[in-house]
């Protein structure tokens, strides 16, 4: 077995974070959060970025993290929520609306599942000061969910459902996650992918190519396909 | 007689089971595999989803918030009966849903395809899915319940008999290579593989396999349950663990089930089970008492017989009489 958390370097973020402090924090690196956050996905970013509804109030100067996540979270009857477990969703559905959120937001931190294309990073985290972390797993719930110390706010519950509504957690020890892309948008995954990818070629020798290709295999219209 | 309210009250229970305890067989599968992964931060991915698991059963609360699909396989004795006949079943694996999405709580997944309409408890047009199955000469039914998520790890393809064992290996790389890439499969995996069948069934068997058998099961025709372990072995020398990161750690377990297909064609699916693997079966019996377990022990020698007789006692004295 390999020594896994031992050689992880490990560090805690206080949140909002402020100038600086993601300065010189590598990918690969094991991150817990305290302070608040807030979920935000299509749903939210519609509604602001689209439909020019205003952020909640005091937004951010509260948080600069968002979360692509929607909680396994139910309301009850006495108006009170209660929130089971948190797990990221795909970022790279959100790149379209990327930019123009982080100029309107503020956010200095997205977290979410799969990280996004090295371009994206380059062309809006980067320019924005911002960092991608991702969840580890992708399932670890349960390890969010307790990390998860109150709901302060609900918004748009009704307009957008439990699901895309924008949840605001005030977390501790919220983790782990691993940074994916840093301030410089150096990409965890697309270096380990990049490293992958060099010995595909050899796990396929031998191994001879069925009778008929699928669209995608080819960009050739003369070739037949199925 | 099995009544509605026994049949309600077991399906919450095992919606609990499977949203928030990982099934033995599957902890085990990962914790061997935690032994001999070498690389670091795929190590990483597994160490700390041991830790979650923990903590979903230390606070019973979802191991995922992505609570997937929720969904049903029930097997039904031929000797059983129930108070509210089968629809009456139906009703309560909808209502036990909806109650188990408030209270363990689930996340409401489930919204209308184009209006996105969400009923908040995850019961809708068509949703959830019952698959049936039936058994003869029992009178229990089982109801296991597979919470799976639905976006990623799965696909199909038509191959021909041409294409031999080298067309199923080559599809069933690339189907891991292209949805374990940043470890969209949530891997490492139980795999499925629906070989033959018409199309739908051949998904149908490929999801079966990758979520109704547990880790270390082998198929029974000695050359499938073979193949099985070949190509687990090959999906675990890809050079890919947890998360897409460099390792090894991509397949807990391969699974194959077949059904007899078209003489051209030789249909093909793979579905890939993630590292929150939630099943929960739950047996009835007819004095309305119940037995909880991790085994949905689906596919039984008489979901798989090939002839057009079922050699069993009781049915051949029925026929006979």
């Amino acid at each position: 077995m390999a020594d896994s958390q031992a050689q992880r370097k490990t560090v805690r973020l206080k949140l909002p974070v402020r100038e600086g402090d993601l300065d010189g924090l590598e990918i690969g690196t094991v991150v817990y959060l305290d302070g608040v956050i807030y979920t935000g996905r299509e749903g939210v970013y519609k509604k602001v970025l689209e439909e020019g509804a205003d952020l909640p109030e005091g937004l951010a100067e509260l948080s600069n993290v968002n979360f692509h996540c929607s909680p396994a979270a139910a309301v009850e009857p006495d108006g009170s929520y209660s929130v089971g477990g948190v797990t990221a969703t795909a970022s790279f559905r959100f790149s379209k609306w990327m930019a123009s959120w982080l100029e309107t937001s503020n956010a200095k931190i997205i977290i979410g599942k799969g990280g996004m294309s090295i371009e994206d990073y380059r062309d809006m985290l980067v320019p924005a000061g911002a960092i991608y972390l991702t969840t580890v797993g992708y399932g670890t719930g349960a390890l969010l969910g307790r990390g998860i110390k109150a709901v302060r706010a609900v918004h748009w519950l009704e307009e957008l459902g439990n699901a895309q509504a924008m949840w605001i957690f005030e977390v501790e020890n919220f983790g782990p996650f691993l940074v994916e892309s840093d301030l410089e948008g150096n990409s965890l995954f697309e270096q380990q992918g990049r490293l992958i990818n060099a010995n595909l070629e050899k796990l396929y020798e031998g191994l001879k190519a069925p009778a008929l290709s699928r669209y995608g295999e080819t960009d050739d219209r003369k070739d037949e396909l199925i | 007689m099995i009544d509605y309210q026994t049949i309600e009250t077991a399906a919450r229970q095992i919606m609990a089971n499977a949203a928030i305890d990982i099934p033995p067989d599957y902890r085990q599968g990962i914790e061997d595999m935690a032994k001999w992964e070498k690389g670091d931060l795929s190590c990483f991915v597994l160490q700390t989803m041991m830790d979650n698991w923990n903590a979903a059963s230390e606070d019973r609360r979802p191991m995922c918030a992505d609570t997937g699909l929720p969904r049903y396989y029930v097997k039904v004795g031929n000797e059983a009966r129930l108070a509210d006949g089968f629809t009456g079943l139906e009703r309560a694996l909808r209502s036990a849903t909806a109650l188990a999405t408030h209270d363990i709580p689930l996340r409401p997944n489930r919204v209308h395809p184009l209006w996105r309409t969400d009923h908040n408890n995850n019961v809708g047009i068509n949703a959830p899915e019952i698959d049936w199955s039936f058994e003869p000469d029992v009178d229990w039914i089982d109801i296991t319940t597979v919470h799976k998520g639905g976006l990623f790890g799965t696909d199909y393809r038509m191959l021909f008999p041409g294409d031999g064992i080298d067309g199923i290996k080559r599809f069933f790389l690339d189907t891991l290579v292209a949805f374990g890439t940043r470890g969209l499969a949530c891997q490492p995996a139980i795999i499925g593989i629906g070989l033959g069948g018409s199309k739908d069934i051949t998904m149908v068997l490929g999801k079966q396999a990758a979520c109704l058998r547990t880790v270390g099961d082998r198929n029974p025709d000695p050359k499938i349950a073979e193949l099985e372990l070949e190509l687990k072995k090959m999906g675990n020398s890809i050079g890919m663990g947890a998360m897409g990161f460099i390792g090894n750690a991509m397949v807990a377990d391969c699974h194959i089930e077949v059904g007899y297909t078209h003489t051209g064609g030789m249909p093909m699916s793979v579905h890939a089970f993630c590292l929150s693997s939630r099943r929960a079966t739950v047996r009835i019996h007819a004095d309305g008492s119940t037995e909880y377990r991790h085994d949905p022990e689906w596919f039984t020698p008489y979901m798989r017989r090939e002839t057009v007789e079922w050699p069993i006692a009781k049915h051949n004295e029925k026929q006979s009489v």
